[in-house]
């Protein structure tokens, strides 16, 4: 589906074209609105606080590189990176797990209530975390678990499997149910099929809940704002914004540290993009 | 959908249909079978459905027992006062200022990036070279950390901000504003923000949707003699109308529950006035920071109950159709 112009006209891709120049004025147009803020910060970043505040629009005269050392030799900067990778691989790690484990006996299984303890995971859809959010820390609280990375993980873990089974059901539905029987004649029971049949296959969709698990819980907000209040476990969103309010003249540093705080999920995103729409395709099949 | 699952039919030996006389051993067999299946199914479900009860379920149930009681959050609530803090709730001019917001953040995110997002995935729906560099681009918005794109504009729009100067420096100085400060003006800028962060969401599913849609249509509709135009709107639009539907579903809901942007964003002071507060920022104001534990989790549950009846609602008169097909199923 990419616009892979730099393949030979062999594949069987139709041929990509130079599309009219009101295609490109207006896909200039788009791109235009949506990194030039984000553009507008990476290069603030290189510039002083008394250039900014002489001409916000400028461009950096000369060059600095003091702001990004500087936010780079914090070790609170590495700390923070990592408890948002810490926090993150484990809610990924749990969502799959959890999600496929589910998933496989929704899709693969028939017994009585399938289709309840399906419907029974999708209202989860319908309960936005945000409103749960003051019982969540109230309860968090009760279990001694503030001011842990499980106060983190284990509610993301939960607010995204609703979601999580939503995307993987139909995906292990639709394996072919003769794999099945050829493992079963080879012997492979139920739960071998599992791990070395159903796995494998389904790796796109495991891949696609996986991406979305982990964008979520590396940019979540407020419930690190809540449960995490030792700083020592504040994590990449908690520190930008603690920076941001505790040194509010240093505009250069705020900028620099902003652009650092967005690379790893726009890299991220840069290598998963595809994955990403692929998935979706398949849940907003029509 | 139960019957057209290719899964395994194990469905409890007893009421499987070959009927008649077998041999007692086949039938012990069979029972293993299926205790054997009921232990897999329990162990597999058993620790997802234990996680989403306890940090889903759960707290909702106590939200409504908390909303009930007075109560600073220390020790447990003994001070119960009934319904007071929902008739309270709504006695608040600041908590109607903040449902009159998340309104017009619902209203305004349909209306504005429905519209705009359609737009834009028609456009880069087309097949030309370096479509793929522009959809990345188009997407970043969304990608970015909520926390950190409120940074960003928050210093952009600040009164001596980029935007102003910007302004100044075109000869538009008129149109200089105080953006975040302005009590009349701060929500119409905030629901900008939250445009500019949110429209590549929608236009990730419009662009997965429109994948679905046959390029033989197309093709066929070109030939009869359709132009590009004629073919967007007759052949694509109609088949994107399960796509548009979940994503006004999605965009509904999180408009209803919006904190991060607003939070980040918004000064605290302009917030406090009501003017740029939404329910969440005001559940968080009252019941975690202020420590008015009670009310707060009356405001949760109001909240709660205005996304369920919303999405119920939704449901009942938009999704019917699609929801069968389109999330719940990959139809094959």
């Amino acid at each position: 589906m990419a616009a892979n112009a730099v393949l030979p006209r062999t594949t069987k891709r139709r041929p990509v074209s130079w599309g009219n120049p009101l295609t490109y004025a207006l896909a200039l147009a788009v791109a235009a609105v949506s990194i030039t803020p984000v553009i507008y910060v990476i290069i603030g970043g290189f510039r002083t606080t008394p250039q900014i505040v002489a001409n916000p629009a400028g461009l950096p005269d000369p060059w600095v590189w003091d702001n990004y050392a500087r936010v780079l030799s914090q070790s609170n900067f590495w700390r923070q990176v990592f408890n948002s990778a810490v926090v993150s691989l484990g809610t990924t790690i749990g969502v799959v797990v959890l999600g496929v484990c589910a998933a496989f006996v929704l899709a693969r299984y028939t017994f009585r209530g399938r289709e309840v303890l399906y419907t029974f995971f999708t209202l989860g859809l319908l309960f936005p975390a945000g409103a749960a959010i003051l019982p969540l820390y109230l309860m968090l609280r009760d279990l001694n678990l503030i001011n842990s990375y499980y106060a983190v993980i284990l509610p993301q873990v939960a607010f995204a499997l609703p979601l999580t089974i939503v995307i993987l059901r139909p995906f292990l539905t639709a394996i072919p149910r003769e794999l099945e029987d050829a493992a079963a004649i080879d012997g492979t029971g139920r739960l071998g099929f599992l791990w070395r049949i159903m796995l494998p296959l389904s790796r796109p969709a495991l891949v696609t809940v996986g991406i979305l698990a982990f964008v979520t819980s590396w940019n979540a907000f407020l419930l690190p704002l809540l449960v995490l209040g030792d700083a020592s476990l504040h994590t990449l969103p908690l520190g930008v914004q603690n920076f941001s309010s505790q040194y509010t003249s240093d505009t250069a540093g705020i900028l620099a540290f902003t652009s650092l705080a967005m690379l790893p999920a726009l890299i991220f995103f840069t290598f998963a993009e595809k994955q990403i729409v692929g998935g979706l395709q398949g849940a907003v099949k029509g | 959908m139960t019957s057209t699952n290719p899964t395994l039919d194990l469905a409890g030996g007893a009421s499987a249909p070959p009927a008649g006389p077998r041999p007692a051993r086949r039938s012990s067999a069979r029972a293993a079978e299926t205790r054997r299946k009921w232990y897999e199914i329990i162990g597999l479900t058993t620790p997802a459905v234990i996680v989403y009860v306890m940090f889903v379920l759960v707290p909702m149930g106590f939200a409504f027992y908390y909303s009930l009681f007075r109560w600073r959050g220390v020790g447990p609530p003994t001070d119960f006062v009934g319904f007071d803090n929902y008739v309270l709730a709504f006695q608040d001019p600041i908590f109607l200022d903040a449902l009159r917001n998340n309104a017009i953040i619902v209203f305004g995110s349909l209306l504005i990036q429905g519209p705009i997002a359609l737009g834009v995935a028609l456009l880069l729906n087309r097949n030309f070279r370096g479509r793929t560099v522009f959809r990345l681009l188009a997407f970043v918005p969304y990608v970015l950390a909520e926390v950190t794109v409120g940074i960003m504009w928050k210093l952009l729009l600040s009164d001596a901000g980029t935007v102003n100067a910007m302004l100044e420096s075109l000869g538009l100085g008129s149109l200089v504003q105080a953006w975040l400060a302005d009590l009349d003006l701060v929500i119409w800028t905030l629901l900008a923000v939250l445009t500019w962060k949110y429209v590549g969401f929608a236009i990730i599913l419009l662009l997965a949707g429109l994948s679905n849609v046959p390029q033989e249509l197309n093709e066929a509709a070109a030939i009869d003699g359709a132009s590009w135009w004629q073919t967007q709107r007759h052949v694509t639009l109609p088949l994107l109308g399960p796509t548009i539907r979940i994503w006004m579903f999605l965009s509904m809901i999180g408009s209803l529950q919006v904190f991060d942007v607003i939070w980040v964003t918004s000064v605290p002071a302009v917030r406090s006035l009501g003017a740029s507060a939404t329910m969440a920022t005001y559940m968080v104001d009252n019941g975690f920071f202020a420590r008015l534990w009670g009310y707060g989790n009356a405001v949760a549950v109001i909240l709660f109950a205005i996304s369920f009846v919303a999405a119920v609602l939704f449901q009942r008169f938009l999704l019917r159709r699609d929801i069968e097909g389109a999330i719940t199923r990959r139809a094959n």
